[in-house]
């Protein structure tokens, strides 16, 4: 098992035949995920990634010839919106969105729609999650993972993959590295991933990885203190220096009226248990520290 | 992206709020004949206020807004406002508007609230102060009410907000802006819109008349909705952005000026983030946040480059990619060529993984940059530079 993405995972991709959509579509099946489908409107018929998956003109078209389950989405933000709505409705379980810059009030109807929908969103702006060994969806580098148990969630992209190589690089192996996405208005939050690592039963551990603003890693802190009491854990938040009321990037982190400081992040997470690193290389010797054996 | 009062008032004059009557002003003249027009034309009032346009809050603290009763002294207050600066800010335009005679002020503002995933509606009785400082004193002032992310702000859900202000004799009135504030937010992408005060005032002959109005309006807009809102660009405030800020943003940089000597460079918010962590922690100081996004090709490392070597203050340089989108040896060939230009030379630290980083590896030894393996050890490195550039040219430690 894993969770979000695995070997179980039949994986069509939207805006297939974009630049991006087809470099890391490519590089996905690389690593072993199942891509059965894609789809552009307009391009139905066609055959991509060198004539091993068909393009459709909608995603309902995709599903019914090809039986996906999972959709990644690679369109710019003026449809990136639309195209998680058409996913929804096809029936789509499983949907992850990689674009960044969508303005954050359309997100607003979709993520209910979504929800109502009982499907799960991951993203947007986010790098997507991989299953070391079994299958990856997104953006993050195949080549940085390693099979393991620790689960790893996080809202930032390369921090990430910082996070994930240092853990590779001593020998901790990862079950599902899910980046959670840094817009002000996301699908899955903190809370959400925790709660499908703690169901899952070749997790073993937990990596948090967070960054100043908001109160999301406090609300996952609390669930954890509760439900993962004697699960190893470990959290880095980005952020201590960051000075109040300037955002750190596009559409992130930002500290306001003296709430979402790393402070109030770190003392919430140290409550919950959680071994909080200073510096995303420390994150291994933590795991370690916390009871964490391979 | 915050816009100045008298834009924003224009937008929510757009969406059929009731706003008073305004004038801008560039120039005491300007003011002068504004005033003259609303001291002496149809209507007439008794007294006008003049107000500063600058960005920052506390305006009325720094002086920035004045009553005026007369043409001559609303010229003379003008000029006086109009020299002023305000925490930095030079005031470069005012607005001109009647004087309200308020019988009570409130607050009231729709934003988004990213937690709930919704819009919230958000009021209070105590209008005229700071919203914050009303959640600190007495947070049960506070009304708070969420619009269905489906349904949007309904009716009832207006109507329950009016009458828990008690705003029950001028509810019509009260529905409509409430519900106007939502519907100005969806309309032009904002993240927030908010009046305050929102006020009760008397008007007409003799003050007859109680009429709810918008003295004040504050509005952010969403920066990544300006692709579909090509005339907010106009909105800009020059004064909001210093001039690195312009840079930044026109080769899709995202960078903030800080205090430090080290200047810093990396892909990804959380990693800059991280990264100016890691200076502090190595005993620097950071002189800047600096994300160059992803898939940042030559030109763009280059642009990052002069915006952190136009800072005086920079002793060292801390360079440290992931490379996923971003490709290292992209990277590497656009700080060679950005060193080739520079006319500083400060010494620069520089840590390529990921993607092509056995490329950049060999690109950068070849052109003798100092490297590092890890970003703990990047960071020392960058710390120890910039204290051996201070001891070299003697500068206080």
């Amino acid at each position: 098992m894993s969770i979000l993405v695995g070997r179980e995972t039949r994986l069509l991709v939207q805006g297939i035949t974009g630049r991006e959509g087809e470099f890391h579509a490519r590089a996905m099946q690389a690593y072993g995920t199942n891509v059965v489908a894609g789809v552009t409107p307009g391009k139905g018929g066609q055959v991509a990634l060198d004539g091993t998956v068909p393009v459709f003109d909608t995603v309902a078209d995709g599903v019914r010839e090809t039986g996906a389950n999972s959709s990644c989405i690679f369109v710019p933000a003026g449809g990136a919106p639309d195209a998680i709505l058409e996913a929804t409705a096809a029936g789509i379980a499983t949907i992850f969105c990689i674009t960044e810059g969508i303005p954050a009030l359309d997100m607003v109807p979709v993520v209910a729609a979504v929800e109502r929908a009982g499907a799960r969103l991951i993203g947007p702006n986010c790098p997507g999650a991989t299953s070391p060994g079994r299958a990856k969806v997104g953006i993050i580098p195949g080549a940085i993972h390693r099979e393991g148990s620790v689960g790893v969630v996080s809202r930032s992209g390369t921090l990430t993959y910082e996070a994930v190589q240092a853990m590779t690089d001593a020998g901790i192996g990862q079950s599902t590295c899910v980046g959670i996405g840094g817009d002000p208005i996301i699908g899955s939050t903190f809370l959400d991933v925790l709660k499908l690592f703690a169901a899952d039963p070749e997790t073993g551990a937990i990596v948090l990885i967070g960054e100043i603003g908001g109160a999301a890693e406090e609300e996952a802190a609390a669930w954890a203190a509760a439900n993962l009491a004697d699960v190893p854990k470990a959290a880095f938040i980005a952020g201590r220096t960051a000075p109040e009321g300037k955002r750190m990037g596009h559409a992130g982190a930002i500290i306001s009226g003296g709430a979402g400081t790393a402070a109030s992040k770190v003392a919430a997470l140290e409550a919950a248990g959680f071994l909080v690193a200073g510096s995303p290389t420390e994150l291994p010797t933590l795991l370690r520290e916390a009871g964490y054996r391979a | 992206m915050k816009i100045q009062e008298a834009d924003a008032k224009k937008l929510l004059l757009a969406q059929g709020l009731p706003v008073p009557a305004y004038e801008v002003a560039r120039s005491p003249a300007e003011a002068r004949a504004a005033a003259s027009r609303l001291l002496h034309g149809h209507g007439s009032v008794g007294q006008v206020v003049i107000k500063a346009q600058v960005l920052v809050g506390g305006r009325g603290k720094a002086g920035g807004v004045k009553l005026a009763a007369s043409d001559d002294e609303a010229e003379h207050v003008a000029d006086a406002i109009l020299g002023m600066t305000i925490k930095g800010i030079p005031v470069r335009k005012v607005l001109v508007a009647p004087a309200a005679d308020i019988v009570k002020e409130y607050y009231l503002a729709a934003v988004l609230d990213r937690a709930a995933r919704r819009i919230l509606l958000m009021g209070s009785a105590e209008g005229g102060v700071e919203i914050e400082q009303v959640a600190q004193s007495n947070p049960e002032a506070i009304v708070r009410i969420h619009a269905d992310p489906l349904l949007g702000l309904r009716d009832w859900q207006a109507r329950e907000m009016a009458f828990r202000l008690g705003l029950g004799a001028h509810l019509k009135a009260a529905v409509g802006v409430a519900k106007g504030l939502v519907k100005t937010m969806l309309a032009y992408d904002a993240d927030l819109v908010e009046i305050n005060p929102l006020a009760v005032v008397r008007e007409g002959p003799g003050g007859a008349e109680e009429r709810l109005v918008c003295l004040d309006a504050k509005i952010t807009l969403d920066d990544s909705a300006l692709f579909r809102h090509p005339d907010h660009e106009a909105l800009r405030d020059p004064d909001d952005e210093a001039p690195a800020d312009v840079e930044a943003r026109r080769h899709d940089i995202s960078f903030i000026h800080l205090d430090g000597t080290i200047g810093c460079m990396v892909n990804g918010a959380g990693l800059a983030m991280t990264t100016m962590d890691l200076v502090k922690r190595a005993g620097g100081e950071p002189a800047n946040f600096l994300d160059i996004g992803g898939g940042a090709k030559a030109d763009r490392v280059a642009a990052a480059m002069k915006l952190i070597l136009d800072e005086p203050k920079v002793e060292a340089i801390l360079v440290n990619i992931f490379g996923g989108i971003t490709r290292g040896d992209e990277v590497a060939h656009g700080l060679i060529e950005a060193r080739s230009r520079q006319k500083r030379d400060v010494p620069m630290v520089v840590r390529i993984v990921g993607t092509n980083a056995e490329e950049a590896a060999r690109l950068l030894e070849e052109a003798h940059f100092e490297t590092a393996a890890s970003l703990d050890e990047a960071a020392a490195k960058a710390v120890a530079a910039a204290r051996a550039a201070r001891a070299a040219t003697g500068g206080a430690a």
